[in-house]
Protein backbone atom coordinates (compact mmCIF):
# COMPACT_ATOMS: atom_id res chain seq x y z
CA UNK A 1 0.00 0.00 0.00
CA UNK A 2 1.07 3.31 -0.90
CA UNK A 3 1.54 5.70 2.08
CA UNK A 4 -0.88 7.96 0.14
CA UNK A 5 -3.66 5.69 0.12
CA UNK A 6 -3.13 5.27 4.60
CA UNK A 7 -2.95 9.47 4.68
CA UNK A 8 -6.66 9.53 2.37
CA UNK A 9 -8.16 6.53 4.27
CA UNK A 10 -7.24 7.95 7.64
CA UNK A 11 -8.45 11.74 6.76
CA UNK A 12 -11.87 10.32 5.46
CA UNK A 13 -14.44 11.75 8.55
CA UNK A 14 -12.15 12.78 11.35
CA UNK A 15 -13.89 13.40 14.75
CA UNK A 16 -12.90 15.69 16.84
CA UNK A 17 -10.64 14.62 19.98
CA UNK A 18 -10.61 15.71 23.51
CA UNK A 19 -6.91 16.48 24.38
CA UNK A 20 -7.78 16.56 28.26
CA UNK A 21 -8.59 12.36 27.76
CA UNK A 22 -5.43 11.24 29.27
CA UNK A 23 -5.44 13.14 32.35
CA UNK A 24 -9.32 12.08 32.88
CA UNK A 25 -8.50 8.86 32.15
CA UNK A 26 -5.60 8.86 34.82
CA UNK A 27 -7.30 10.19 37.00
CA UNK A 28 -10.35 8.04 37.08
CA UNK A 29 -8.08 5.00 37.27
CA UNK A 30 -6.29 6.28 40.28
CA UNK A 31 -10.00 6.88 42.12
CA UNK A 32 -11.09 3.55 40.72
CA UNK A 33 -7.56 1.51 41.95
CA UNK A 34 -7.94 3.22 45.60
CA UNK A 35 -11.63 2.29 45.73
CA UNK A 36 -11.02 -1.37 44.88
CA UNK A 37 -7.89 -1.28 47.42
CA UNK A 38 -9.87 0.12 49.84
CA UNK A 39 -12.71 -2.74 49.66
CA UNK A 40 -10.08 -4.96 49.46
CA UNK A 41 -8.70 -4.60 52.73
CA UNK A 42 -12.01 -3.78 54.42
CA UNK A 43 -13.08 -7.64 53.23
CA UNK A 44 -10.00 -9.46 53.60
CA UNK A 45 -8.03 -7.88 56.76
CA UNK A 46 -10.38 -4.86 57.95
CA UNK A 47 -9.27 -1.67 59.98
CA UNK A 48 -7.61 -1.80 63.11
CA UNK A 49 -9.40 -1.76 66.29
CA UNK A 50 -8.05 1.64 67.73
CA UNK A 51 -8.63 3.24 65.26
CA UNK A 52 -9.98 6.10 66.77
CA UNK A 53 -7.35 6.46 69.90
CA UNK A 54 -5.69 9.56 69.70
CA UNK A 55 -2.31 7.72 69.75
CA UNK A 56 -3.35 5.69 66.61
CA UNK A 57 -4.42 8.61 64.97
CA UNK A 58 -0.85 10.11 65.41
CA UNK A 59 0.95 6.96 63.85
CA UNK A 60 -2.07 6.95 61.52
CA UNK A 61 -1.77 10.22 60.05
CA UNK A 62 1.96 9.44 59.34
CA UNK A 63 1.73 6.27 57.51
CA UNK A 64 -0.96 7.61 55.51
CA UNK A 65 0.88 11.29 54.30
CA UNK A 66 4.12 8.88 53.81
CA UNK A 67 1.92 6.90 51.29
CA UNK A 68 0.16 9.92 50.30
CA UNK A 69 3.07 11.53 49.47
CA UNK A 70 4.24 8.82 47.12
CA UNK A 71 0.68 8.33 45.06
CA UNK A 72 0.59 12.48 44.51
CA UNK A 73 4.50 12.45 43.32
CA UNK A 74 3.82 9.26 41.50
CA UNK A 75 0.74 9.93 39.47
CA UNK A 76 1.87 13.14 38.36
CA UNK A 77 5.43 11.70 37.31
CA UNK A 78 2.76 8.73 35.69
CA UNK A 79 0.31 11.30 33.95
CA UNK A 80 3.56 12.31 31.86
CA UNK A 81 5.28 9.42 31.21
CA UNK A 82 1.59 8.41 29.41
CA UNK A 83 2.41 10.95 26.85
CA UNK A 84 4.66 10.33 23.97
CA UNK A 85 8.01 12.13 24.85
CA UNK A 86 6.65 12.65 28.65
CA UNK A 87 10.42 10.90 29.85
CA UNK A 88 12.14 13.90 28.68
CA UNK A 89 10.38 16.07 30.68
CA UNK A 90 10.26 13.94 33.91
CA UNK A 91 12.55 14.00 37.36
CA UNK A 92 12.27 10.87 39.12
CA UNK A 93 13.89 12.52 41.77
CA UNK A 94 10.99 13.92 43.26
CA UNK A 95 8.96 10.92 43.90
CA UNK A 96 12.43 9.55 45.86
CA UNK A 97 11.74 12.41 48.99
CA UNK A 98 9.04 10.42 50.93
CA UNK A 99 11.09 7.60 51.15
CA UNK A 100 13.90 9.66 52.41
CA UNK A 101 12.12 11.35 54.56
CA UNK A 102 10.23 8.52 56.01
CA UNK A 103 13.82 6.55 56.61
CA UNK A 104 15.12 9.57 58.37
CA UNK A 105 12.10 9.79 60.90
CA UNK A 106 12.96 6.19 60.85
CA UNK A 107 16.86 6.94 61.97
CA UNK A 108 16.33 9.49 64.52
CA UNK A 109 13.84 7.12 66.08
CA UNK A 110 16.16 4.54 66.60
CA UNK A 111 18.76 7.12 67.34
CA UNK A 112 16.54 8.48 70.11
CA UNK A 113 15.46 4.75 71.30
CA UNK A 114 17.92 2.31 73.29
CA UNK A 115 19.84 -0.64 70.51
CA UNK A 116 17.58 -3.47 73.07
CA UNK A 117 14.73 -2.26 71.39
CA UNK A 118 15.78 -1.85 67.32
CA UNK A 119 14.70 -5.64 66.83
CA UNK A 120 10.85 -5.13 67.72
CA UNK A 121 10.90 -1.43 66.63
CA UNK A 122 12.04 -2.55 63.16
CA UNK A 123 10.45 -6.55 62.80
CA UNK A 124 7.29 -5.46 64.48
CA UNK A 125 4.18 -8.11 65.31
CA UNK A 126 3.20 -8.25 61.67
CA UNK A 127 6.53 -8.02 59.24
CA UNK A 128 5.15 -10.51 57.42
CA UNK A 129 1.52 -10.00 56.90
CA UNK A 130 2.79 -6.51 55.69
CA UNK A 131 5.14 -8.39 53.31
CA UNK A 132 2.50 -10.23 52.26
CA UNK A 133 -0.43 -7.77 52.24
CA UNK A 134 0.93 -4.90 50.35
CA UNK A 135 2.21 -6.31 47.29
CA UNK A 136 -1.11 -8.18 46.71
CA UNK A 137 -3.54 -5.32 47.53
CA UNK A 138 -1.18 -3.67 45.04
CA UNK A 139 -2.52 -6.05 41.98
CA UNK A 140 -5.78 -4.55 41.15
CA UNK A 141 -4.86 -1.07 41.15
CA UNK A 142 -1.65 -1.90 39.09
CA UNK A 143 -4.18 -3.56 36.61
CA UNK A 144 -6.20 -0.95 36.48
CA UNK A 145 -3.31 1.82 36.34
CA UNK A 146 -1.33 -0.13 33.39
CA UNK A 147 -4.98 -0.16 31.47
CA UNK A 148 -5.45 3.16 31.64
CA UNK A 149 -1.56 3.93 30.97
CA UNK A 150 -1.62 1.70 27.73
CA UNK A 151 -4.85 3.95 26.13
CA UNK A 152 -2.10 6.64 25.98
CA UNK A 153 0.96 6.38 24.11
CA UNK A 154 3.91 6.06 26.15
CA UNK A 155 7.51 5.53 24.88
CA UNK A 156 9.47 5.07 27.89
CA UNK A 157 8.12 1.71 28.68
CA UNK A 158 10.28 0.51 32.01
CA UNK A 159 9.97 4.06 33.62
CA UNK A 160 6.07 4.17 33.05
CA UNK A 161 5.69 0.90 34.31
CA UNK A 162 8.09 1.54 37.00
CA UNK A 163 5.84 4.28 38.33
CA UNK A 164 2.47 2.41 37.80
CA UNK A 165 3.73 -0.09 40.44
CA UNK A 166 4.66 3.17 42.44
CA UNK A 167 1.56 4.62 42.01
CA UNK A 168 -0.13 1.01 42.55
CA UNK A 169 2.27 0.64 46.26
CA UNK A 170 1.31 3.38 47.50
CA UNK A 171 -2.50 3.23 46.76
CA UNK A 172 -2.05 -0.24 48.83
CA UNK A 173 0.22 1.04 51.38
CA UNK A 174 -2.18 4.05 51.86
CA UNK A 175 -5.29 1.00 52.76
CA UNK A 176 -3.10 -1.38 54.37
CA UNK A 177 -2.16 1.33 56.98
CA UNK A 178 -5.65 1.26 57.91
CA UNK A 179 -5.14 -2.24 59.33
CA UNK A 180 -2.12 -2.10 60.44
CA UNK A 181 -1.48 -1.73 64.31
CA UNK A 182 2.94 -1.91 63.82
CA UNK A 183 3.15 2.01 64.53
CA UNK A 184 7.13 2.28 65.08
CA UNK A 185 8.50 4.42 62.01
CA UNK A 186 11.47 1.86 61.27
CA UNK A 187 8.95 -0.40 60.57
CA UNK A 188 7.18 1.78 58.07
CA UNK A 189 10.40 2.76 56.87
CA UNK A 190 11.78 -1.21 56.18
CA UNK A 191 8.22 -2.91 55.47
CA UNK A 192 6.22 -0.05 53.86
CA UNK A 193 8.78 1.20 52.32
CA UNK A 194 10.38 -2.07 50.94
CA UNK A 195 7.23 -3.46 49.91
CA UNK A 196 6.55 -0.09 47.88
CA UNK A 197 9.48 -0.38 46.29
CA UNK A 198 9.30 -4.17 45.91
CA UNK A 199 5.87 -3.13 43.50
CA UNK A 200 7.89 -0.34 41.83
CA UNK A 201 10.68 -3.25 40.62
CA UNK A 202 7.72 -5.92 39.64
CA UNK A 203 6.51 -2.67 37.63
CA UNK A 204 9.39 -2.30 35.85
CA UNK A 205 9.79 -5.44 34.85
CA UNK A 206 6.36 -5.67 33.23
CA UNK A 207 6.18 -2.36 31.77
CA UNK A 208 7.96 -3.37 28.42
CA UNK A 209 5.79 -6.66 27.81
CA UNK A 210 2.07 -4.56 29.24
CA UNK A 211 2.51 -1.60 27.56
CA UNK A 212 3.25 -2.32 24.19
CA UNK A 213 1.35 -0.29 21.46
CA UNK B 1 10.43 28.08 17.04
CA UNK B 2 10.93 26.92 13.51
CA UNK B 3 8.21 27.83 10.74
CA UNK B 4 7.74 23.89 10.38
CA UNK B 5 6.88 23.81 14.43
CA UNK B 6 4.48 26.62 14.02
CA UNK B 7 2.43 25.42 10.89
CA UNK B 8 2.19 21.75 11.96
CA UNK B 9 1.66 23.08 15.38
CA UNK B 10 -1.51 24.99 13.64
CA UNK B 11 -2.99 21.83 11.69
CA UNK B 12 -2.71 19.53 14.67
CA UNK B 13 -4.50 21.95 16.32
CA UNK B 14 -7.51 22.26 13.73
CA UNK B 15 -6.86 18.16 13.32
CA UNK B 16 -8.27 17.74 17.09
CA UNK B 17 -10.95 19.83 16.29
CA UNK B 18 -11.92 17.81 13.84
CA UNK B 19 -10.75 19.75 10.55
CA UNK B 20 -10.27 16.98 8.07
CA UNK B 21 -8.58 18.63 5.75
CA UNK B 22 -6.12 19.98 7.95
CA UNK B 23 -5.88 16.58 9.22
CA UNK B 24 -4.95 15.53 5.98
CA UNK B 25 -2.28 17.92 5.09
CA UNK B 26 -0.52 17.60 8.58
CA UNK B 27 -0.36 13.76 8.00
CA UNK B 28 0.95 13.99 4.46
CA UNK B 29 3.80 17.21 5.44
CA UNK B 30 4.90 14.22 8.84
CA UNK B 31 5.20 11.39 6.10
CA UNK B 32 7.01 12.74 4.54
CA UNK B 33 9.17 13.87 7.42
CA UNK B 34 9.25 10.99 8.93
CA UNK B 35 10.10 9.23 5.62
CA UNK B 36 13.55 11.31 5.54
CA UNK B 37 14.09 10.27 9.07
CA UNK B 38 13.43 6.47 8.75
CA UNK B 39 15.39 6.49 5.34
CA UNK B 40 18.36 8.03 7.31
CA UNK B 41 18.17 5.45 10.49
CA UNK B 42 17.77 2.78 8.24
CA UNK B 43 20.42 3.38 5.53
CA UNK B 44 22.70 3.59 8.54
CA UNK B 45 22.26 0.34 9.63
CA UNK B 46 21.76 -1.10 6.16
CA UNK B 47 18.16 -1.76 5.60
CA UNK B 48 16.07 -0.70 2.14
CA UNK B 49 13.97 2.11 1.86
CA UNK B 50 10.73 -0.52 1.90
CA UNK B 51 11.42 -0.79 5.34
CA UNK B 52 10.99 2.47 6.17
CA UNK B 53 8.23 3.13 4.41
CA UNK B 54 6.48 0.06 6.40
CA UNK B 55 7.53 1.99 9.96
CA UNK B 56 6.51 5.92 8.20
CA UNK B 57 2.78 4.05 7.66
CA UNK B 58 3.12 2.38 11.19
CA UNK B 59 3.77 6.17 12.55
CA UNK B 60 1.48 7.92 10.89
CA UNK B 61 -1.36 5.44 12.44
CA UNK B 62 0.31 5.69 15.44
CA UNK B 63 0.05 9.56 14.66
CA UNK B 64 -3.47 9.46 14.09
CA UNK B 65 -4.88 7.01 16.60
CA UNK B 66 -2.60 8.26 19.53
CA UNK B 67 -3.53 12.26 18.93
CA UNK B 68 -5.72 12.18 21.91
CA UNK B 69 -2.33 11.74 23.69
CA UNK B 70 -0.51 15.39 22.46
CA UNK B 71 -0.72 18.22 25.16
CA UNK B 72 -1.53 21.53 23.01
CA UNK B 73 0.18 23.19 26.02
CA UNK B 74 3.66 21.77 24.62
CA UNK B 75 5.34 21.54 20.90
CA UNK B 76 4.57 19.34 18.35
CA UNK B 77 7.66 18.16 17.40
CA UNK B 78 9.09 16.39 20.59
CA UNK B 79 5.97 14.34 20.66
CA UNK B 80 6.53 13.16 16.50
CA UNK B 81 9.71 12.51 17.72
CA UNK B 82 8.83 10.19 20.36
CA UNK B 83 6.73 8.34 18.62
CA UNK B 84 8.94 8.26 15.73
CA UNK B 85 11.87 6.70 17.57
CA UNK B 86 9.55 4.33 19.96
CA UNK B 87 8.35 2.62 16.72
CA UNK B 88 12.26 2.36 15.44
CA UNK B 89 13.38 1.23 18.36
CA UNK B 90 9.90 -1.18 18.34
CA UNK B 91 10.71 -2.45 14.85
CA UNK B 92 14.57 -3.06 15.41
CA UNK B 93 13.69 -5.28 19.10
CA UNK B 94 11.28 -7.25 16.76
CA UNK B 95 13.80 -7.72 14.39
CA UNK B 96 16.60 -8.59 16.52
CA UNK B 97 18.47 -5.75 16.37
CA UNK B 98 19.43 -4.44 19.35
CA UNK B 99 18.78 -1.26 20.97
CA UNK B 100 22.42 -0.17 21.04
CA UNK B 101 22.20 0.38 17.38
CA UNK B 102 19.44 3.14 17.68
CA UNK B 103 21.52 6.65 17.00
CA UNK B 104 21.20 9.27 19.17
CA UNK B 105 19.11 11.95 18.35
CA UNK B 106 17.56 15.10 18.38
CA UNK B 107 13.84 16.12 18.45
CA UNK B 108 14.84 18.55 15.58
CA UNK B 109 16.02 15.67 13.37
CA UNK B 110 12.83 14.20 12.66
CA UNK B 111 11.02 17.61 11.54
CA UNK B 112 14.92 18.05 9.45
CA UNK B 113 14.03 16.79 6.17
CA UNK B 114 11.36 16.27 3.57
CA UNK B 115 10.91 12.73 1.28
CA UNK B 116 7.95 12.82 -0.90
CA UNK B 117 9.38 9.73 -3.03
CA UNK B 118 7.18 6.97 -1.43
CA UNK B 119 8.15 3.59 -1.86
CA UNK B 120 5.26 0.90 -1.51
CA UNK B 121 5.08 -0.62 1.70
CA UNK B 122 5.03 -4.62 2.30
CA UNK B 123 1.93 -4.76 3.85
CA UNK B 124 -1.36 -4.96 2.28
CA UNK B 125 -4.22 -3.47 4.24
CA UNK B 126 -7.40 -4.87 2.67
CA UNK B 127 -5.72 -8.55 3.40
CA UNK B 128 -4.50 -7.34 6.89
CA UNK B 129 -8.49 -6.56 7.57
CA UNK B 130 -9.71 -10.08 6.99
CA UNK B 131 -8.41 -10.96 10.09
CA UNK B 132 -10.59 -8.36 12.12
CA UNK B 133 -14.02 -9.21 13.26
CA UNK B 134 -16.63 -8.56 10.83
CA UNK B 135 -18.32 -5.48 11.77
CA UNK B 136 -14.82 -3.76 12.41
CA UNK B 137 -14.08 -4.96 8.54
CA UNK B 138 -17.39 -3.28 6.81
CA UNK B 139 -17.09 -0.08 9.02
CA UNK B 140 -13.31 0.51 7.87
CA UNK B 141 -13.59 -0.36 4.16
CA UNK B 142 -16.67 1.47 3.67
CA UNK B 143 -15.28 5.11 5.71
CA UNK B 144 -12.27 4.67 5.24
CA UNK B 145 -11.30 3.01 1.93
CA UNK B 146 -14.51 3.16 0.09
CA UNK B 147 -14.95 6.92 1.20
CA UNK B 148 -18.66 6.58 2.36
CA UNK B 149 -20.58 8.84 4.78
CA UNK B 150 -20.96 7.52 8.08
CA UNK B 151 -24.66 7.50 7.92
CA UNK B 152 -24.34 5.20 4.59
CA UNK B 153 -21.75 2.81 6.25
CA UNK B 154 -24.28 2.29 9.07
CA UNK B 155 -26.75 0.92 6.38
CA UNK B 156 -24.22 -1.14 4.55
CA UNK B 157 -23.07 -2.59 7.54
CA UNK B 158 -26.50 -2.82 9.31
CA UNK B 159 -24.92 -1.15 12.30
CA UNK B 160 -26.21 2.12 14.22
CA UNK B 161 -23.49 5.15 13.15
CA UNK B 162 -22.17 5.78 16.68
CA UNK B 163 -21.53 1.56 16.42
CA UNK B 164 -19.93 2.83 12.90
CA UNK B 165 -17.53 5.46 14.31
CA UNK B 166 -16.53 3.02 17.78
CA UNK B 167 -15.46 0.32 15.32
CA UNK B 168 -13.62 2.63 12.83
CA UNK B 169 -12.07 3.19 16.16
CA UNK B 170 -11.41 -0.13 17.53
CA UNK B 171 -10.67 -1.50 14.09
CA UNK B 172 -8.12 1.41 13.67
CA UNK B 173 -5.89 -0.03 16.76
CA UNK B 174 -6.49 -3.52 15.85
CA UNK B 175 -4.95 -3.40 12.41
CA UNK B 176 -2.27 -1.11 13.82
CA UNK B 177 -1.09 -3.91 16.12
CA UNK B 178 -2.01 -6.29 13.33
CA UNK B 179 0.64 -4.10 11.13
CA UNK B 180 3.44 -3.89 13.88
CA UNK B 181 3.21 -7.78 13.82
CA UNK B 182 3.36 -8.55 10.52
CA UNK B 183 6.43 -6.13 9.53
CA UNK B 184 8.97 -8.08 8.09
CA UNK B 185 12.17 -9.09 9.59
Amino acid sequence: MKTDDLVTALSAHVEPVDHRWVGRRMGMALAAGAAMALGLMLVGLGVRADLMTARAVMFLALKLAFAAGIVGLASVCLIRLARPGGERRTSSIPVVLPFAAVVLLAAISLGLTPSSHWDKMVMGEQWLECLLSIPVIAIVPFAVMMWAVRQAAPTDLRRAGACAGLVAGGISALAYALHCTDDSLPFVAVWYGGTIVLCTLTGAILGPRLLRW
Amino acid sequence: MTTTETDLKALMLASLQGDAASHRTLLERLSRRLRAYYKGKLAGIGRGASEAEDLVQEAVLAIHIKRHTYNPAEPLTPWVHAIARYKLIDCLRRTRTSRADVPIDEADEVMAHDDHIGAESTFDVRRLMQQLPQKMQCAIEAVKLDGLSVAEAARRCSLSESAVKVNIHRGLKALAALIARETPA
